[in-house]
């Protein structure tokens, strides 16, 4: 059977044995390690008896806290894969100078950088934002669940096979070998006939699916779930960024899903969409991508946006400053954001009058932006502030983005952008950005909330090192990618001629060396923090004096989030409840009607990572039957029509009995 | 004078304790956001539809020396075809109507004649594209081709998933009567229709008629 060629080829398509990196021994050391740490957790796991745990309480759980809680955890796995990529980036280029090659083979080297940028904006950047607004919208709004529970379910795991895809190509076949965005004519199957492009294009196609979707579910959330009172403009600003960022994502990721889906079918079709010849345009791939991406820094932005908002008011002790203007600042932010993508590609050559137009709407965007950071200094300004931890992630965001928000306006001046296109300059601004603002703001939110997600804060101390060797880190890994990028260095370079550029490099590679040091910090952290949850427990459910409404349920929450629907009078509702006097109600319990767990999304996720690993492979008989499968799964999950159930009233009665007497203990 | 009363009556108000939750609850009637949910979906899909028009609206002129709409294109078999999906839509809501009066043998007889009427409108439109296969203006020939495909075959591809839905919801109704749940789905199955019935006539428009006059 082995011997014939053509059987071996109807049955696993492209996967042979050559597939597997054998010959790479950075790869097979990798795969080891991944293994053995892998049986470690599996035999853990097994050892501790706690599948059955898992698999009831957590991967089939509807509950939007667990699952905001697994995406995040999916994040942080995600980070240390997209860290390892970064750090082997910045060894390559410190050491390949003066006739040295590296260590990292061309064809390994390019692998890297496309799987860096793809694992940390879909895999890391959108799960933690993803994880943070479903775990705290429907609290801060007053809601028990979200408004689809069993789709949040679903798109949770659409997004973690999506990264199993990603992963999945690291040791069997390859990965894309074009850049994040996969430009063709690059990424067509003249110039990468490989499966690399094949795993990029359907481990985003598998996420997409997921992400779009947890979008459709916030968005519902917050329009039609709000406790009574809660008007738009009582929203608290976490929950209105979330709103922005959740139509931002159904109206940029479909844009994303058709034009790969237009790029698979050139390399499946043989079609001509973006190819050299029979008419095909490469320019309106790139320009459609940028449709979705430029949306999508802003869907990572914004969320970050609210973090800092909620953070900055109740470290001050103060409301927000300008809460109105926040509010039409991130709405206009929301707008703008469509009316840029083409300053990615002014070289393009549109003419002036294109370029002017998206240089000066690129340059507006920094207006609504500038009128946050106002508020968020205004907030501090007279306020009794407090510096924990998540502040002092705020003030350093305040300061890094501020210089990456100036970088960005500079690279908006169209003359400008053709000397600095895709130098190390552009690298330098964007991570400026996205680490000053996204990464900064979720460890903000992490540490913020993470006292109401599992009741004990997390340790300071360990906190304080991850923060000061992040923040450190981060300047001494970009400044020089700023002076090199003036100097006309490009990006995406393996080796370098010019040996006095060298010792810019190897800064930068201290500065991840320090970074690293702040990650191992922040896990190192967890890992004391629940060493010593005892010492660091919350039982009142409101350590920060917080002003929302997540902080008057307690920590964690019971699974139905509040016994009563809050009744809400103003913006800062907890406050406001605290301030005048409002009693817990002790009685008149009733059940309440939740949602059940079910497996059907995990099933239908995992389905879907087989139909697209054999579309990968080209294993058509495994691409009809999984896709047949997927399909009767789904209709026969809409047989399904008992998906609710009642928490008895007993039930209620005793968790809300245990609760109050954790607060007496307190008050006594 | 009154608005002063009515000013301290508010300030006396304030300072009680007002109501803070709501003590007398009653369940949300499941599926309550369902109808919202599937119009962002649907807004959703129709971005993939904006991205392939543009698409085509870019590429629709790149014929790469191969054939044109105007060699191409039946306009009285499109006629047709469309009137097949026009009708379709027509029948779907006399669905609903039989629906709201809770006469379920007309409401699944009309279900019928939609899904029927949706599988002549596939069913013509695959001997359209066969026939420009087999005249050599494949998907492959020309942008203009691929684009023209892809537009056209997407809906397609809406349109067969519509009529596989449509039979699920059949047999869900025949089993398990009008219930709420299958109320609910009926309606967005009927959003979705229409959606299609939407997009097909900027179909016809943008890519038939307007190809022709090329």
């Amino acid at each position: 059977m082995f011997d014939n060629p053509e059987l071996m080829k109807a049955i696993f398509g492209r996967l042979t044995l050559e597939a597997l990196p054998l010959h790479e021994p950075i790869l097979v050391a990798t795969f080891a390690a991944v293994a053995i740490g892998g049986l470690a957790v599996v035999g853990a796991i097994t050892y501790f008896k706690l599948w059955g745990y898992l698999w009831h309480e957590w991967f089939t759980s509807v509950d939007h806290k667990r699952i905001g809680v697994m995406y995040i955890i999916l994040a942080l796995v995600m980070l240390l894969r997209g860290f390892a990529d970064a750090v082997m980036m910045r060894a390559q280029q410190a050491i390949a100078f003066n006739g040295s090659e590296g260590y990292l083979p061309a064809h390994h080297f390019d692998q890297i950088f496309t799987a860096h940028g793809v694992i940390m904006i879909f895999f890391v950047a959108m799960p933690l934002v993803t994880g943070l607004m479903n775990f705290v919208v429907p609290l801060q709004i007053g809601a028990r669940d979200v408004a689809f529970p069993f789709l949040n379910n679903f798109s949770f795991w659409m997004t973690v096979m999506g990264a199993v895809l990603v992963m999945a190509s690291l040791f069997v076949g390859e990965f894309a070998r074009t850049g994040w965005l996969a430009y063709p004519p690059l990424s067509n199957l003249a110039y990468s006939p490989d499966v690399g492009v094949d795993y990029y294009i359907w481990s985003l196609q598998v996420a997409g699916v997921g992400t779009l979707l947890s979008g459709v579910n916030l968005i519902a959330t917050i329009v039609k779930m709000r406790a009574p009172g809660m008007t738009l403009m009582k929203m608290p600003v976490f929950t209105w960024t979330a709103l922005c960022t959740n139509i931002l994502i159904v109206a940029a990721f479909p844009v994303l899903t058709g034009v790969l889906a237009l790029l698979s079918l050139d390399r499946y079709a043989g079609t001509n969409f973006f190819t050299n010849d029979f008419g095909g345009n490469a320019m309106m791939y790139v320009n459609l991508i940028w449709i979705w991406g430029h949306p999508e820094v802003y869907i990572l932005i914004l969320p970050a946006f609210g973090v800092f908002s909620e953070v900055v008011s109740t470290f001050s002790g103060k409301r927000l400053f300008g809460y109105t203007s926040m509010v039409y600042a991130t709405v206009v932010i929301t707008i703008l954001s469509y009316l840029v993508w083409l300053h990615h590609f002014f070289t393009m050559g549109s003419g002036a009058s294109v370029n002017s137009f998206f240089g000066i709407t690129t340059m507006i965007i920094s207006i609504p932006t500038g009128a946050k950071i106002f508020n968020w200094l205004f907030t501090m300004y007279r306020g009794r502030i407090r510096f924990e931890v998540p502040m002092m992630w705020t003030v350093a965001f305040m300061l890094t983005f501020v210089i990456g928000g100036m970088t960005g306006v500079l690279l908006a001046v169209p003359p400008a952008d053709f000397v600095l296109h895709n130098s190390l300059f552009l690298i330098a601004h964007f991570h400026n950005v996205i680490i000053g603002g996204v990464v900064f703001g979720m460890f903000a939110g992490i540490t913020y909330w993470f006292p109401k997600a599992f009741g004990f804060k997390l340790e300071p101390f360990w906190g304080k090192m991850s923060f000061w060797f992040w923040v450190i880190g981060f300047w001494f890994a970009f400044t020089p990618l700023y002076v090199l990028g003036l100097m006309g260095v490009t990006r995406r370079l393996r080796v370098f001629d010019d040996p006095s550029l060298q010792i810019w490099f190897i800064i930068a590679a201290l500065g991840a060396v320090m970074i690293a040091i702040g990650i191992g910090c922040f896990l190192v952290q967890i890992a004391v923090s629940i060493k010593n949850r005892d010492k660091l427990r919350d039982v009142t459910g409101d350590p920060w004096n917080g002003r929302t409404l997540e902080w008057s349920t307690s920590s964690p929450p019971p699974a139905y989030n509040f016994a009563f629907t809050p009744v809400i009078h103003d913006n800062d509702a907890w406050w406001d409840m605290k301030k005048r006097g409002y009693q817990r109600p002790l009685e008149g319990y009733k059940p309440i009607h939740m949602p059940s767990n079910t497996g059907a999304g995990i099933i239908l996720a995992g389905l879907s990572a087989i139909v697209a690993f054999a579309l990968i492979w080209h294993i058509w008989w495994l691409v009809i039957v999984g896709f047949v499968a997927l399909i009767g799964t789904a209709i026969g999950h809409t047989f399904n029509y008992h998906r609710s159930f009642h928490i008895p009233r007993e039930q209620v009665v005793e968790t809300e009995r245990e609760r109050t007497q954790l607060l007496q203990t307190v008050r006594a | 004078m009154t608005t002063t009363t009515a000013a301290s009556a508010s300030l006396t108000e304030a300072k009680e304790t007002p109501v803070f939750y709501v003590a007398d609850e009653h369940d949300h009637p499941e599926g309550s956001s369902t109808m919202l949910g599937f119009w962002l979906y649907l807004m959703s899909d129709c971005l993939i539809f904006a991205v392939l028009f543009a698409t085509y609206g870019v590429l629709g002129g790149s014929y790469a020396a191969g054939p044109s709409p105007k060699e191409l294109f039946d306009l009285p078999l499109v006629a047709v075809n469309t009137s097949m999906l026009l009708l379709s839509s027509i029948t779907y809501g006399f669905a609903v109507l039989e629906m709201q009066k809770k006469n379920v043998n007309a409401m699944l007889l009309w279900l019928v004649v939609t899904g029927l009427f949706g599988a002549a409108f596939l069913g013509i439109e695959l001997y359209e594209f066969a026939h420009m296969i087999h005249e050599g203006a494949t998907p492959q020939r020309s942008a203009f081709l691929s684009s023209f495909f892809t537009l056209v075959g997407t809906h397609g591809l809406h349109v067969t998933f519509g009529i596989i839905w449509m039979i699920t919801l059949i047999t869900q109704v025949w089993r398990f009567g009008l219930i709420e749940a299958n109320k609910r789905r009926l309606l967005c199955l009927s959003m979705f229709w229409h959606f299609l019935d939407v997009v097909w006539i900027g179909v016809f428009t943008f890519v038939y008629l307007m190809g022709v006059l090329r």
